[in-house]
């Protein structure tokens, strides 16, 4: 930084002209500190603080100590929720993962029709998000849906997948691994950085694919793999809209699909509980932050860093 | 880049010792089988992910009672009648939703590039006091679950009367919230060569005009990319939006959707798919047109 200004200057004007790239940082950044204090810090402070209070909106909020967080304990609803929610994140996120990087591994080596594939497969991952794939789930597993249109032909009579406690969460658990477009891209990416050489040297000394893979591409492509994992693991955590829609919005059929974002909107926004909504917002972040440094501890035994 | 990558695969198949070559030619039938196997199964897999979309908007041509029988592509009659029940379905012309949409979408995206290419030149280029960490609490906030932020954040909007405006969903963009793009501007500033800067400088540049006029116009890439990103999310964006608009007049396309799913019975799935289909076809244009920066951009950033 400090290189750019050459040694024979004076260091009273250099640093003067340190100060006034400082105002200027603090010039471009103001709109960000001004954000980061309106909108994230100060948030941030006012849900801890109001998880301590019972607030409705309506009235000033009244002080009532650790009672959210106890009454958290006793919340039968809320330990499903957490239970949905972890469910889904185990199965869904490495699911997803890896059908990205089995497809990576096909995909690679600049093939005919590479960017047609990657299109058709990352297109879901863009819509994925959206209400409408959400109706169009909620249709292709219903009683009548296209599933057991599908399946009818073969002479299997399929129930409704989404009106069935047992298969909900399949269902949205699929649709998160259907949007394996977007970790696919990214490992394209990182694998066209691998140098050729490496998979040629193991090649003359007799190594197969399985071997080629785990000795030099796994390695490799770990640190863009825990990348993925940690933030498809949050986003995981904090999955809302398909569940709300295919439940309509009440977690159901009998809190299948009952995420604990979903009950955390119940509370907030029809049921305007701000405090206890504020207290599960701050459990939610506990609980990401234990995962995001598990996974951080984690990735010493299987992350490779090159240098 | 393309025919870069082509022209070393070409080197690296196509060369090698001669031992290799005549290794290749026998194997060369079994490669070929194996190639059009691998083919066979991709082009399966992409037709078998895309097929559930394809048959929503082939249904969206079809009378409701066949979309519960025919799970076929076959259309026989084509109707549009999906097309208009559905486009005013809800006490507002679907139009109208369409319309909100497209004013939030439009200042995200105003805010984000402004906001965000400010904070990112100042990260990737100026020293001062505080950029560690920062830098850090930056980072860190992309990671932050949403949840933790909204409850305050509606309050603090209620009381100010902005609920069932557009306005909570546009100004936090103003202001580099969204830190994904922050990271993603400085991640390509970064790729910059940093005499670009010092010529400007040399010739009299202040800071604001080395930005404006020497860095802006380069990072065309990251900016497109941070447009497209954000016309994407916002659009499907759900969580915030179902809870900032509950007027059925300040509706999104999103939580429009989601009030006509839930105030229709199984008699209007075929009015529900032609509004989804509605609904995703500014995505999809995004997709078809922008996919080059959406691509590069995930691929420098190795994020979502």
């Amino acid at each position: 930084m400090t290189a750019t200004s050459a040694p024979r200057i004076p260091r009273r004007v250099r640093a003067r002209r340190g100060m006034r790239e400082s105002l200027a940082a603090y010039g471009f950044l103001a709109p960000w500190i001004i954000g980061m204090l309106a909108f994230t810090i100060g948030p941030v402070i006012a849900s801890f603080v109001l998880s301590f209070t019972k607030y409705n909106l309506l009235r000033p909020p009244t002080w009532i100590g650790t009672r959210n967080y106890e009454q958290m304990l006793q919340d039968e609803r809320l330990q499903h929720s957490l239970g949905v929610t972890f469910t889904y994140v185990v199965t869904a996120v490495p699911l997803q993962l890896v059908v990205a990087l089995g497809l990576a591994m096909l995909l690679d080596r600049g093939m005919r029709g590479m960017s047609f594939y990657r299109s058709a497969f990352y297109l879901p991952s863009m819509l994925g998000a959206s209400v409408a794939i959400a109706v169009l789930w909620r249709q292709m597993f219903g009683a009548d849906g296209l599933v057991n249109q599908v399946l009818s032909m073969f002479g299997v009579e399929g129930a409704s997948w989404i009106a069935s406690p047992d298969t909900a969460l399949g269902t949205l658990i699929l649709l998160h691994v259907w949007t394996f477009g977007s970790p696919l891209v990214i490992f394209l990416a990182g694998l066209r950085n691998v140098p050729r050489m490496y998979y040629e040297a193991a090649q003359v000394d007799g190594a197969g694919p399985v071997r080629r893979f785990i000795s030099i591409t796994l390695p490799l492509l770990s640190p863009i793999i825990f990348f993925n994992l940690v933030l498809q693991v949050i986003g995981a955590f904090q999955t809302f809209t398909q569940a709300f829609v295919v439940s309509n919005g009440t977690g159901g059929p009998s809190d299948a699909t009952l995420f604990f974002t979903l009950y955390l909107y119940q509370k907030g926004f029809p049921g305007f509980q701000m405090g206890y909504a504020s207290a599960m917002a701050w459990l939610l972040l506990l609980i990401v932050a234990a995962v995001t440094a598990l996974n951080f501890w984690l990735s010493k035994w299987w992350v490779f860093y090159e240098d | 880049m393309k025919t870069e990558i082509s022209a070393t695969e070409a080197i690296v198949t196509g060369g090698g010792s001669p031992a290799r070559r005549l290794r290749s030619k026998a194997d060369s039938t079994g490669a070929r089988i194996r190639s059009v196997l691998k083919h066979a199964g991709l082009t399966a897999l992409a037709v078998l992910m895309l097929y559930p979309v394809v048959w929503m908007l082939v249904s969206s041509f079809r009378p409701t009672a066949e979309i519960f029988t025919t799970p076929g592509l076959s259309l026989e009659g084509f109707t549009l009648e999906n097309y208009t029940l559905g486009w005013d379905a809800l006490s507002q012309p679907f139009g109208r939703y369409l319309l909100n949409s497209a004013l939030v979408v439009l200042g995200a995206i105003v805010g984000n590039l402004v906001s965000c290419s400010l904070a990112a030149y100042a990260f990737a280029r100026l020293a001062f006091k505080g950029r560690r960490w920062m830098f850090g609490l930056m980072l860190l906030t992309i990671m932050l679950p949403l949840q933790v932020i909204i409850v305050p954040q509606y309050i603090m909007f209620n009381s100010v009367g902005w609920v069932n405006t557009v306005l909570p969903l546009i100004v936090p963009k103003l202001f580099a919230t969204d830190g994904f793009f922050v990271f993603l501007m400085v991640q390509f500033i970064r790729g910059l060569p940093r005499e670009l800067d010092e010529a400007a400088r040399i010739d009299g540049c202040g800071h604001f005009r080395t930005f404006w006029q020497i860095l802006l116009p380069l990072m065309t890439p990251a900016l497109a990319t941070t447009a497209i990103f954000t016309f994407i999310w916002t659009w499907n964006d759900f969580f915030s939006q179902v809870i900032y608009l509950t007027s059925p007049e300040s509706y999104t396309v999103q939580p429009a959707l989601r009030a006509f799913l839930d105030s229709q019975g199984q008699s209007s799935w075929g009015p529900l798919f032609a509004m989804s289909i509605v609904s995703i076809v500014p995505v999809f244009l995004a997709f078809l047109f922008g996919q080059k920066y959406l691509v590069r951009g995930i691929a420098t950033t190795g994020l979502k």
